[in-house]
């Protein structure tokens, strides 16, 4: 059977939190715990203009790819509300192919 | 086949659900389809979502996919709605106290029946004793409150004094009057394929090669209501961003130019890139030709800003400054977004006036791709202009400052700011004795300059009343009577992006459950306003007033809006040569000339610099070097976040687990030298007042800037007198000063004072 994952195009991620605090309140996490949570590499100075500074939603343990949601035929609430649109769910052998088509800052997790 | 089946009947059946706006579930909870606005607070962006109502309570929101704009997103200050919604310090019945317990937590709650009872009496007394002038009205930035403030004091009340607090009057007005004076315009804003339902892939749509973000950073602040993270929907779709910001932010990243200029010297800046596009003839010529006015004397003024000469000012180098300049010029179409840095500086009229300058002569106004321009004012907003005929010349000429800064009083229809705090110190021309605060927070360091003068001054007020939903540090400080207002959940309403000035859509706000006993702001002008002013009030309820003024113009009413859900003008490019930009229907500009002002007659007319001028800020480097000496950052305040809207969101546990303090940004090698590591307590303090924050190191900041966030009060502390929410504790607008404005009325210098920091012990 197909696994699911999530891809995150992270070069469009901006850090908004709403991956976080949907997943908080769909999963009803308490404060301190996280279904997803942002990580943040940089910012930093590469040389001259050219910086780095990422942010990368990372899922935990307690993310279940939002099975209830899925069954009814929605999206992951992650990937549902992420302000960047820069989150995909899907069987994880399609999101392979989906990220050879995007730039360097592509990430799959299979939760 | 059979689960491909099942999915698409779901499909169905959430399809059907989206199109109906209130939809009861089975198990006897509804859903309800929304636009968001506020409170609590955002700009009039509109965001699509639906909000699940389950045994009386708020227990869901979901972004709605069908929204052509959102589709589906939300940012966390809606998807923690229901948090504030059923918040237990939330104020959901009226409340009195004695004017002798002000700042004591000593309240009686009332019915609205005893509230009027108390309020009505009063507004009579003092409009028979001193004028109605003795009564002012304060609003506050962006919440719903800003469409009805006005009415509530020109129609409801009858004062003409309506006042909107920071100095220079300096969030989005200042722009409001520059576009109304140089292009005769609505606001100007980028073609992001808003009045689309189909959006980017519209066939009259074109995706702009490039969009610069001058002193703005819409992902966070979502300003006027356009919706921020349409930005990430363009890069996708191929435009380069340049940035102009002190701040390398993270926006920056992704962009093509990033000038990281010094705080306040954005004017020389524009001067330069219209040097540069103008001598190395770059400039649309037919554009120019046929629709501006001024060319020539343009043309001259900027030989005074060469990329070099401005690059010593700004901190740009002359190379970039030319790179930028010919990019802007050469590739089309593209937009500039102005953001709040235009408003909160001193220089800023002519900041906007060279923006403006730019996009004309570089060919991008009313492209597809480029900047819209809308009408001045429109629907709501045109309403509330108009119900200024309840007061006669006689009263709206006793308007606080409106004589003696013509260029504000022109265009907005308030006080000045910084007379009015004037006013209230001196009692001259006469006493303000009744104030009413409408959402209107404003001793946090939100909109006012120098709070604790306020402060000081506000006390000399009779009699105030306070609209709002949490008891904030004005509200405790301040109020005799408090009325508690509704969030958008509760309470039917429209929202118009840009505050109906060049609207991308309307959208219906639907009451989805009412917590207490609250009434919100159009309810409160209605009702209020029957009471004193019936003729002006001639509504049954506030379905037959959004009817109103919805229908005359679009042909529907209320409840089609919220059957349709949005409603999306249908926009016209080139309204310059169809004659749609003008009232008489020629074609051309609605300003004196008929043309696009390079050089303004108004301006002139006013006793100002008819071409923009650069102005270094009152306090800086250059102009205070012996101060600078003892103060030697540059500040800057008021970049936002996603966790906040300006004084609002701090009890929000969840939010507050993000950001949790006032913070500053600072960079490492200054920081070291101070001996201040990432998350120590420091102190910005300068002649004029104290903040306390925490410190990011970060290289973002050039190391002789630093910058603070804004609006900071602490729920959890102490709420009565002296503490007040602890809002003496991290007040960064204490630290800018009161009146340092612009020739014309307009700026202040919020994103360019000057500061000394050091370590502390103790935080807050």
């Amino acid at each position: 059977m197909s696994r699911n994952g999530l891809l995150i195009d992270y070069q469009y991620c901006t850090g908004c939190h709403s991956c976080e605090v949907a997943c908080k309140n769909e999963h009803k996490i308490p404060r301190g715990k996280w279904g997803i949570k942002l990580t943040e590499v940089g910012p930093y100075q590469i040389e001259g203009d050219k910086w780095e500074w990422n942010y990368v939603p990372v899922p935990t343990s307690l993310c279940d790819l939002c099975e209830d949601r899925v069954k009814n035929g929605e999206k992951p609430t992650c990937v549902h509300h992420c302000l960047g649109q820069c989150m995909e769910y899907g069987p994880v052998e399609e999101l392979a192919k989906k990220m050879t088509g995007k730039g360097k800052k592509v990430v799959l997790f299979a939760p | 086949m059979v689960k491909e089946k099942v999915l698409e009947r779901v499909g169905e059946i959430v399809s059907k659900i989206t199109k109906e706006w209130k939809h009861v579930n089975e198990d006897g909870s509804y859903t309800v389809r929304t636009c968001g606005w506020s409170p609590p607070g955002d700009h009039p962006v509109g965001c699509g979502m639906k909000l699940h109502v389950k045994g009386g309570k708020l227990v869901k929101v979901e972004g709605d996919a069908d929204h052509p704009i959102t589709q589906g997103r939300l940012c966390i200050r809606c998807l923690t709605l229901p948090e504030y919604v059923h918040h237990p310090q939330r104020i959901t019945t009226p409340m009195k106290r004695a004017p002798e317990n002000r700042g004591k937590d000593i309240w009686q709650k009332i019915s609205w029946e005893e509230a009027w009872d108390i309020i009505v009496p009063k507004i009579k007394e003092y409009k028979a004793k001193y004028g109605a002038e003795s009564i002012v009205v304060f609003g506050g930035t962006g919440r719903q409150a800003c469409l009805y403030y006005y009415p509530l004091g020109f129609a409801s009340i009858g004062t003409p004094n309506v006042c909107y607090p920071w100095s220079g009057w300096s969030c989005y007005g200042p722009r409001c009057s520059i576009t109304d004076y140089i292009l005769g315009a609505g606001y100007p804003e980028i073609d992001f394929a808003g009045t689309y339902p189909d959006r980017y892939d519209n066939p009259n749509y074109v995706v702009p090669k490039w969009i610069m973000q001058w002193g703005k950073n819409p992902l966070m602040s979502n300003p006027d209501g356009f919706f921020g993270h349409s930005l990430i929907d363009l890069l996708k779709r191929g435009t380069e961003l340049i940035q102009i910001d002190p701040r390398m932010t993270w926006l920056g990243t992704r962009s093509k130019y990033v000038c990281q200029l010094r705080p306040g010297t954005d004017t020389a800046l524009a001067l330069a890139f219209i040097n540069v596009i103008i001598n190395e003839e770059l400039y649309d010529k037919n554009f120019v030709e046929n629709w501006c006015y001024g060319f020539d004397e343009l043309k001259e003024r900027v030989q005074e800003y060469s990329p070099e000469k401005v690059a010593d000012i700004t901190w740009v180098p002359a190379q970039k400054i030319r790179e930028v300049a010919r990019f802007m010029a050469t590739e089309k179409p593209g937009a500039i977004q102005w953001g709040l840095a235009v408003d909160e500086n001193p220089n800023g009229v002519q900041l906007g006036h060279a923006i403006l300058s730019l996009c004309a002569i570089t060919g991008n106004l009313d492209v597809p791709g480029g900047i819209t321009l809308g009408p001045p004012a429109a629907l709501l907003g045109k309403w509330r202009m108009e119900t200024r005929r309840n007061l006669s010349p006689e009263l709206w000429d006793k308007r606080i400052g409106a004589k003696e800064w013509p260029a504000l009083s022109t265009a907005m229809a308030t006080t000045h700011p910084d007379e009015t705090l004037d006013t209230l110190e001196t009692g001259k021309p006469y006493k303000l004795r009744m104030g009413w605060f409408n959402s209107s927070n404003f001793i946090t360091p939100t909109c006012s300059a120098q709070p604790d003068r306020w402060y000081r001054a506000l006390k000399s007020l009779e009699f105030n009343v306070v609209q709002d939903l949490f008891m904030t540090p004005t509200a405790m400080a301040f109020a005799d009577v408090f009325l508690p207002l509704p969030t958008f959940a509760e309470a039917d309403g429209v929202v118009v992006t840009h505050f109906g000035r060049n609207a991308v859509f309307l959208g219906a706000i639907n009451q989805a459950l009412r917590v207490g006993d609250t009434k919100s702001d159009i309810e409160v002008c209605i009702e209020l306003g029957k009471k004193l002013h019936p003729d002006m009030w001639p509504f049954e309820s506030v379905d037959d007033f959004f009817s109103k003024q919805l229908k005359p113009e679009l042909g529907i009413d209320f409840n089609d809006l919220r059957e349709q859900f949005i409603y999306q003008p249908k926009y016209e490019y080139r309204k310059f040569e169809s004659g749609k930009l003008r009232s008489d229907g020629e074609p051309g500009f609605n300003t004196v000339t008929g043309m696009v002002e390079l050089t303004s007659t108004l301006f002139e007319a006013w006793g100002e610099d008819p071409l923009p001028y650069f102005q270094e800020p009152p306090y800086s480097p250059v102009s205070t070097p012996e101060l600078f000496r003892e103060y030697p950052f540059v500040l800057t305040t008021g970049a936002r976040k996603f966790t906040s809207f300006h004084s609002e969101h701090r009890q929000i546990s969840t939010l507050r687990e993000i950001d949790p303090y006032n913070e500053m940004e600072i960079h490492p090698d200054a920081a070291a030298k101070l001996g201040i590591i990432d998350g120590d307590w420091v102190m910005m303090e300068n002649m004029f007042g104290k903040c306390k924050a925490k410190a990011k190191l970060t290289p973002i900041i050039h190391p002789q800037v630093v910058h603070s966030t804004h609006g900071w009060w602490y729920p959890e502390k102490p709420g009565e007198e002296p503490s007040l929410f602890g809002v003496w504790e991290s007040n960064i607008n204490t630290l800018i000063p009161h009146k340092h404005i612009g020739k014309l009325g307009f700026g202040c210098p919020a994103k360019q004072m000057i500061c000394k920091v050091y370590r502390i012990e103790e935080g807050v």
